[in-house]
């Protein structure tokens, strides 16, 4: 460990990439509410409307999470404090 | 296209400075598109026929679908609320369809999305005190007093949410499309862009202004009714 700052945003990539690991549990759970919408649809073909509407806001309030982690992400390669205090730490 | 907003001007108002950035001027050019098309359809509309031709008919049309749409999520008591999401509904749809010839979308900027998020907040608590006056007030307290700070901070994350998820979703396909033209020769910019637009612009903005819609409608339905 001879630079500080090297070591700082290396940890913070690190932390980035972990933080998009919920993109993979975010489709699994978008995947469950799909397959569960189209097997509803398959079952009855006459409210395929309501049903597909009410996907879409499922699948939105599921995306949720994984937009969470892409926003952490990119708050920690663009604008990571921790980087900032660890340059005036350094002076 | 770039992953930081550019700032433009910066404009000095009595020793205050005040940016002009990428994001203002965008917001300003699909608002003034968007007048513009308004103020064309209002001349155009002068003499009103009952039975629609031509033009008429694709604003009918278009008035109409967004219409049922509100009436059947929000019910016809409060379906008067429907022109403002309309202009929602066109601004957000204009934005991520301007981002296709090259524009950054207005969305991809965190201040435009909570600023719409926070007027649909500030609508859904006008409506619920409008409409059922005290005992939206009360449903702060329910079941008990001490849920109050738990209910309140249920209904502050709604606008962080709502606002969240489409600005990461236009975010993300920005970063992708600029990943992909710094990121390749000349000659695969040609033409192969189209579908990544198509994916990430025209589908995902249509999607998640849908979605922007029907959320805030269901958060007033759920407040009002």
């Amino acid at each position: 460990m001879q630079d500080p700052l090297a070591y700082v945003i290396g940890i913070a990539h690190i932390a980035a990439a972990v933080a998009l690991f919920n993109g993979a549990f975010t489709t699994f759970g978008q995947a469950k509410i799909a397959a569960q919408a189209i097997e509803s649809i398959a079952r009855q073909p006459e409210a395929s409307d309501s049903i597909r509407s009410t996907m879409f806001v499922g699948l939105a309030m599921a995306e949720t999470s994984g937009i969470y982690g892409l926003l952490i992400a990119i708050i920690m390669l663009f604008a990571n404090p921790l980087v900032k205090i660890m340059v005036n730490h350094l002076g | 296209m770039d992953l930081n907003i550019a700032n433009l001007w910066v404009i000095n108002v009595g020793g205050v400075e005040i940016w002009i950035t990428e994001t203002i001027f965008n917001t300003w050019f699909i608002m003034l598109f968007l007048i513009v098309l308004a103020i064309i359809a209002r001349i155009k509309l002068r003499n009103f026929k009952v039975i629609p031709k031509g033009f008429q008919n694709v604003v009918e049309t278009i008035i109409e679908i967004f219409d049922n749409f509100a009436t059947s999520s929000l019910g016809k008591k409060l379906s008067y609320i429907a022109p403002w999401f309309f202009m929602v509904f066109m601004f957000l749809l204009s934005s991520a369809l301007f981002s296709v010839i090259g524009i950054r979308a207005p969305t991809a900027d965190w201040a435009t999305t909570f600023a719409l998020a926070l007027a649909s907040l500030l609508l859904m608590f006008f409506m619920g005190l409008r409409h059922r006056k005290g005992s939206y007030l009360k449903s702060f307290f329910e079941p008990h007093f001490i849920f109050f700070p738990l209910n309140l901070i249920g209904e502050l994350a709604k606008p962080v949410s709502l606002s969240f998820r489409l600005f990461g979703n236009m975010l993300s396909g920005t970063i992708i499309l600029t990943l992909y033209y710094s990121l390749t020769p000349f000659f695969v910019q040609i033409g192969i862009p189209v579908f990544l637009h198509a994916f990430f612009d025209v589908i995902f903005g249509a999607l998640q202004t849908y979605i922007f819609v029907i959320l805030s409608l269901m958060y007033i339905k759920g407040a009002a009714d």
